[in-house]
């Protein structure tokens, strides 16, 4: 058994979810999102980005990383209930092309600003747990107490708000108003209200991501999300954009795929992993592994 | 109470609805009839909020619903069930009436319970997905989900549609016993206009958006004309 966890297999087991669990959450958020409001919030990463170096500026301030935590969340929070107020709402009703644009934009000048204020230096946060991998044996595991706290907390977030959507009245009111808002509306769920919070609880959770990239060995810098957001993206776009179960289990899939090429083939090309996945899956199920297939009739 | 004045509505070049005006009071059934594009659906939808009107004003007691938002509009107490019964397909039976009761302040397991007591069929689905529901177990549902926030006004956008006959006669004795129970105003759109005069108390007769005829429902029914030109009730 200790061998098992020592070996390079398993190394890459707990490597692709550990980088896994952060596709999705991103993915997670970009699915809230697009149930709520039918956008593809490409600025979902940046956004993510920019709260955390507001946590960050504050850790600086000398608070806790808890509270680090907690700011980033709120921060993202506000910033994607504002985005959706102001950048989104005149949109709705027009061309799907152009709050992708909109969103587009809103990146560009987010990691822009980020950068003039915050350098393009990468910053961590000190993590209240040791990135010191386990041993089994004198062998390494590639399990770290931040490795398990990165999934544990991740996982939390997930658990957590798929409780939400589920089983509270809030929860019940964002699916009517994503499934049917007309319908809502005439049973006096306020829609608009709706929409807001479902962008406040997605880039809640993109913010997670974000923090947790910022608690790694490797920190955060201004463009980082990029990447993620991408792996995040083609994670959503993989599991369907309807399914947030599905979204979960793209990022952990492309997590995984992107540490095996890593571990087997060369880091270079770690990220076409996803780009191979969305490539199988689309020429497999082109509306998502985990949607309902619903036929469209013509 | 519900008084529309003098109310038009347009789509752009098109008129949907021309000066129309009509009341409907509580414990009485006022049936909307006319022929498909008669306007009738747009009348609901721009009491309910839905269409802005271009003209003319809709009370609600003494409170203008004009430029009141949909949601807003329900919480005082109107329940509209839309065509095609607006069930949301996707939650189950029993998320669909708790959805109907959110707004209100009406405590939803005894709203639950009360509409179950009712709707007897809708207990035994209450975890069953409403894609899963047959027409008629659906218009339960509909009525259910805006009975359980305990509205005064009740709209009902072609409730008898795609119903067997006797489930549609059932259905028309329900909402007739329903109104004068619980002193509901209901306003009844419906192309089947047999079915509707049957238990109205007054009626409405709409014909490309204008009125045509309006009174008591025994007199509209007995009218050779309008049962020739208006409601196709004369082979």
């Amino acid at each position: 058994m200790s061998s098992f966890l020592t070996s390079s297999f398993m190394h890459n087991i707990f490597g692709g979810l550990a980088q896994g669990v952060i596709f999705s959450l991103v993915a997670l958020s970009l699915v809230i999102i697009w149930q709520s409001t039918h956008v593809l919030n490409f600025a979902q990463g940046a956004m993510a980005m920019f709260a955390t170096y507001v946590g960050l500026t504050e850790i600086g301030r000398g608070v806790g990383y808890w509270w680090c935590v907690l700011i980033s969340v709120v921060v993202g929070m506000v910033l994607g209930g504002a985005t959706e107020r102001v950048l989104i709402r005149p949109l709705y009703g027009k061309p799907e092309i152009n709050p992708i644009v909109v969103m587009v934009g809103f990146l560009a000048v987010l990691e822009a600003v980020a950068t003039s204020i915050w350098t393009s230096t990468a910053r961590t946060i000190a993590a209240p747990f040791s990135q010191i991998y386990f041993q089994s044996h004198g062998k390494l595991v590639l399990l770290s107490p931040f490795v398990i706290f990165q999934i544990v907390l991740a996982i939390g977030i997930m658990l957590l708000v798929a409780a939400l959507f589920r089983f509270t009245k809030l929860g019940l009111q964002l699916r009517a108003s994503a499934l049917a808002p007309e319908v809502a509306r005439l049973l006096g769920v306020r829609v608009n209200r709706m929409l807001t919070i479902g962008w406040m609880l997605s880039a809640g959770v993109g913010a997670i991501a974000a923090v947790i990239l910022a608690s790694g060995s490797f920190g955060l810098f201004p463009t980082d999300m990029d990447g993620v957001f991408v792996a995040g993206f083609i994670a959503a776009a993989v599991g369907g954009l309807e399914s947030p179960i599905g979204a979960i289990a793209g990022g952990l899939l492309i997590g995984l795929a992107e540490q095996f090429i890593l571990a087997y083939w060369s880091p270079n090309v770690a990220p076409l992993g996803g780009v191979i996945i969305l490539v199988v899956a689309l020429m497999i199920r082109p509306q998502g592994i985990f949607t309902k297939s619903v036929g469209r009739r013509v | 109470m519900i008084r529309v004045n003098d109310l038009s509505v347009s789509y752009g070049a098109v008129k949907a609805l021309r000066n129309v005006s009509l009341e409907a009071s509580p414990g009485l059934v006022t049936a909307v009839l006319g022929a498909n594009g008669a306007g009738k659906t747009t009348l609901l939808r721009t009491i309910s909020g839905l269409v802005n009107p271009v003209g003319g004003d809709i009370h609600l007691g003494d409170t203008s619903l004009l430029r009141m938002p949909t949601e807003e509009i329900c919480r005082l107490g109107l329940a509209h069930v839309p065509e095609g019964r607006g069930v949301i397909e996707e939650l189950t039976v029993e998320d669909n009436l708790r959805l109907g009761a959110l707004a209100s302040k009406v405590d939803i397991a005894e709203g639950l319970e009360a509409q179950y007591a009712q709707f007897p069929a809708l207990g035994d689905r209450r975890k069953k997905y409403c894609a899963t529901l047959s027409g008629g177990e659906r218009q339960m549902l509909a009525m259910a989900r805006a009975l359980i926030a305990q509205p005064r006004v009740l709209l009902l956008d072609e409730p008898s549609l795609g119903l067997a006959p006797q489930v549609t006669s059932d259905l028309m004795k329900l909402i007739l016993r329903l109104c004068e129970s619980k002193n509901l105003t209901v306003i009844l759109v419906e192309q089947n206009a047999k079915g509707a005069l049957r238990i109205a108390h007054n009626a409405v007769v709409l014909h490309l958006g204008a009125v045509v005829a309006s009174g008591d429902a025994q007199t509209v029914a007995a009218d050779e004309d309008l049962r020739r030109y208006y409601l196709g009730l004369v082979e």
